[in-house]
């Protein structure tokens, strides 16, 4: 919790110092082209592509993390939708002369509708059982692809000469112009899905990671919003394989195995499920950090591996797991949390913190299914255990028999 | 008809193959309720250990074909074994009683890991067992003939599995598997040591991918370094097929999937054979959500 507690960045109320900082970053990040361009680095146009492979990869962990990491559905097979996307660009452009900007959101569109007719059967699988499948949804997918469906997809060697996209008249042709392009685009969906995450639905997503009977049990429409979840996160990724196929020009199958899908499951997890910011520095390390490692050339994956399994055992719950989630209370509880010191709140809003919080509050064990016990298990006490206590009614609220 | 009861045969040789795997995944799911990512690369292992004893130092060679493919099943047994418990150890133990996706990313990363340092020991290209290995013998059965390699993988299979649902199931420490695989807990408090039935379902299951691993080398004759992440994913899908954590469930699996692949091979495309397994799993998941011969699972509530 440390780690969250110190920056602040998107979620949560930064302090003013924090925002500047994470301000000032932004403006340094996006002046690296001209940066490199000023020291004269001869690299710098593959430095610039490892960023924007950086970049493309975040929207798509962030676009993967509605699923994974709100709702909690193990979810394995996102390079299907990526693949939908961009396939769906390419035949657009190729056969039909469309603009890549043109053929964008309809590339959102069908893999968002692809999504929702391959998930509506499987929507209701228990957790490993979902992960196999997905995983096969990206076979098929693949092979598919590879065996020329409908004549449209140009078998194994993929669609050649998919268009520049251009903007206003200007071409985007050249690396750094799809450094801004693409880590617009990263900026554009770190907005959306956070605000999409502290909306209804996404508070939704996650009362069902926590407790998907519990919600069911609330009025939430469990099957609904696991579908509406996987529709959001499959369109946007679909969007993100537009970008993807103009950059490249060129797409095959392979570009969209298995492997693809677990590099951003891994992601995701290794950033912290459910976190913006364990997206943008999982995509980081994952897609970023072994460039730097080149010299090893071979060994690089080896060392990959390892260092995987080392990060997973010293920081289970990702790297920058999210924070807790808050929510305003009714009047007697809301002058119990400040209005946000550093690092004070977050650990429950609960005076002496979640493990005796609303556990102890709620002397009259009428909460059953609270969140206080489970949450310990899940390692992240204040995050399910603020929210716990806002959707059950029995748990520690105002309403309830009160605190001892 | 021939064509047709070839296919079959093959069918189940390769099922027989699958189901060898799927044990070792069912296996640690049943105790562990981990899908072991690694297990695929662990089957290449034992692939890779059987092409060195038996193409490297030739013990054929030496031994004659018999005693030097009874030793290369004990040492590849012994050795894939032996570093499924250290993948145990180093890459799962310390992760036990954290979330379930970390493990399950620990075990990608164990994965990547294992494929590359195959990689890097045995090389990048293929590899082949050499056709002489064996003698090349055929068996006549009812008016058709069947290379002999194909009945022995399925003989070995079918033997292996019976030898270990005998295990499960006739002995102390089945019986504490069993339990383990229920209720952790539970088990604790009727005395069962759980870390260390833990430690043996990662001795026999990986064991058990490794001779698979072994039979593929000798059924095809050839083997490559990636070739566990296939495998793996048919050996998987033919585990939650059966309905994972059940060791009947998985042979019924591994033997359906190889069937299914070689007649749909056959008789419908083989461009889409790889598809195939994935399609029926879908299928069988959409009608039986926890497979065919589910784990009996109370929904938690």
């Amino acid at each position: 919790m440390n780690g969250a507690a110190r920056d602040s960045g998107l979620a949560g109320e930064a302090s003013g110092l924090s925002r500047l900082a994470w301000l000032a970053g932004a403006a340094l990040f996006l002046s690296l082209p001209s940066l490199f361009k000023a020291v004269g680095l001869s690299s710098g146009a593959y430095w610039l592509d490892v960023l924007n492979n950086v970049g493309l990869y975040t929207v798509l962990a962030l676009s993967l993390n509605v699923i994974l990491g709100l709702a909690g559905m193990f979810h394995m097979g996102h390079a299907a939708f990526f693949a939908v996307g961009a396939y769906v660009t390419a035949i657009l452009n190729l056969n039909a002369g469309w603009s890549i900007f043109a053929a964008m959101p309809v590339a959102g569109l069908a893999a968002g509708l692809f999504a929702a007719a391959v998930a509506w059967p499987i929507i209701h699988l228990r957790g490993d059982y979902l992960l196999i499948v997905t995983i096969g949804i990206v076979e098929i997918i693949r092979i598919a692809l590879t065996n020329d469906i409908f004549g449209l997809t140009g078998g194994p060697n993929g669609l050649v000469g998919i268009a520049r996209p251009s903007l206003f008249g200007l071409k985007i042709s050249r690396p750094q112009h799809f450094f801004y392009l693409i880590w617009l685009m990263v900026g554009a969906t770190m907005l959306l899905f956070h605000w999409l995450e502290n909306s209804r639905f996404g508070r939704a997503l996650k009362f069902i990671k926590a407790d998907a009977v519990a919600a069911e049990g609330m009025g939430v429409n469990v099957t609904r919003y696991k579908l509406m979840a996987f529709v959001v996160g499959a369109a946007w990724a679909g969007m993100a394989g537009t970008i993807f196929a103009a950059r490249l020009r060129t797409i095959s199958p392979e570009s969209f195995n298995f492997g693809e899908s677990v590099t951003l499951f891994t992601i995701v997890i290794l950033g912290g499920s459910g976190s913006q910011r364990g997206a943008l520095l999982g995509s980081f390390l994952v897609m970023g950090l072994p460039e730097l490692f080149r010299g090893f050339q071979d060994k690089r994956l080896l060392v990959f591996g390892a260092a995987l399994v080392i990060m997973m055992i010293f920081r289970p719950e990702g790297l920058l797991p999210p924070k807790a989630a808050k929510y305003a209370l009714p009047e007697p509880w809301a002058g119990r949390h400040g209005p946000g010191g550093p690092g004070g709140p977050e650990e429950g809003a609960w005076p002496g913190g979640p493990g005796t919080g609303p556990g102890q509050a709620d002397g009259s064990g009428r909460d059953e299914a609270d969140g206080s016990g489970r949450d310990e298990a899940d390692g992240r006490p204040a995050a399910t255990g603020a929210e716990g206590s806002r959707a059950a009614p029995g748990g520690p609220s105002p309403f309830a028999d009160g605190p001892a | 008809m021939e064509f047709f009861i070839q296919q079959l045969t093959n069918g189940l040789a390769v099922g027989g193959i699958y189901a060898l795997i799927a044990l070792g995944y069912t296996m640690v799911y049943g105790v562990m309720k981990l899908i072991n990512f690694a297990h695929g690369e662990l089957f290449a292992l034992g692939a890779y250990v059987g092409y060195s004893l038996l193409v490297t130092f030739d013990l054929a060679g030496a031994l004659g074909p018999a005693a030097a493919i009874g030793l290369t099943i004990v040492m590849v047994l012994g050795l894939v074994g032996l570093a499924g418990h250290l993948l145990e150890r180093a890459a799962y133990r310390p992760l036990r009683h954290s979330d379930r996706l970390a493990a399950v990313v620990s075990a990608l990363g164990a994965s990547i890991f294992l494929q590359n340092a195959i990689m890097l020991k045995w090389g990048a290209r293929h590899r082949a067992y050499g056709a002489d290995l064996l003698p090349n013998v055929t068996v006549h059965f009812a008016g058709q003939s069947y290379p002999l390699i194909r009945l022995l993988v399925f003989l070995a299979a079918v033997l292996v599995m019976t030898a270990l649902y005998a295990f499960i199931h006739r002995t102390r420490l089945g019986l504490a598997i069993r339990a383990a695989a229920i209720d952790q807990g539970a088990a604790k408090l009727m005395g069962i040591d759980v870390r260390s039935v833990i430690a043996v379902v990662f001795v026999i299951g990986p064991a058990l991918g490794g001779l698979a691993g072994l039979l593929v080398g000798l059924y095809y004759g050839q083997i490559d370094f990636s070739m566990g992440q296939l495998y793996g994913l048919k050996a998987f899908t033919a585990a939650i097929i059966g309905g994972i954590g059940n060791i009947p469930g998985a042979m019924v699996g591994g033997l359906l999937l190889g069937l299914v692949e070689a007649l749909g091979a056959a008789y419908v495309s083989v461009a889409w054979k790889d598809a195939l397994a994935f399609v029926v799993l879908i299928m069988i998941l959409v009608v039986r959500p926890t497979g065919l011969l589910p784990e009996r699972v109370a929904e938690k509530l």
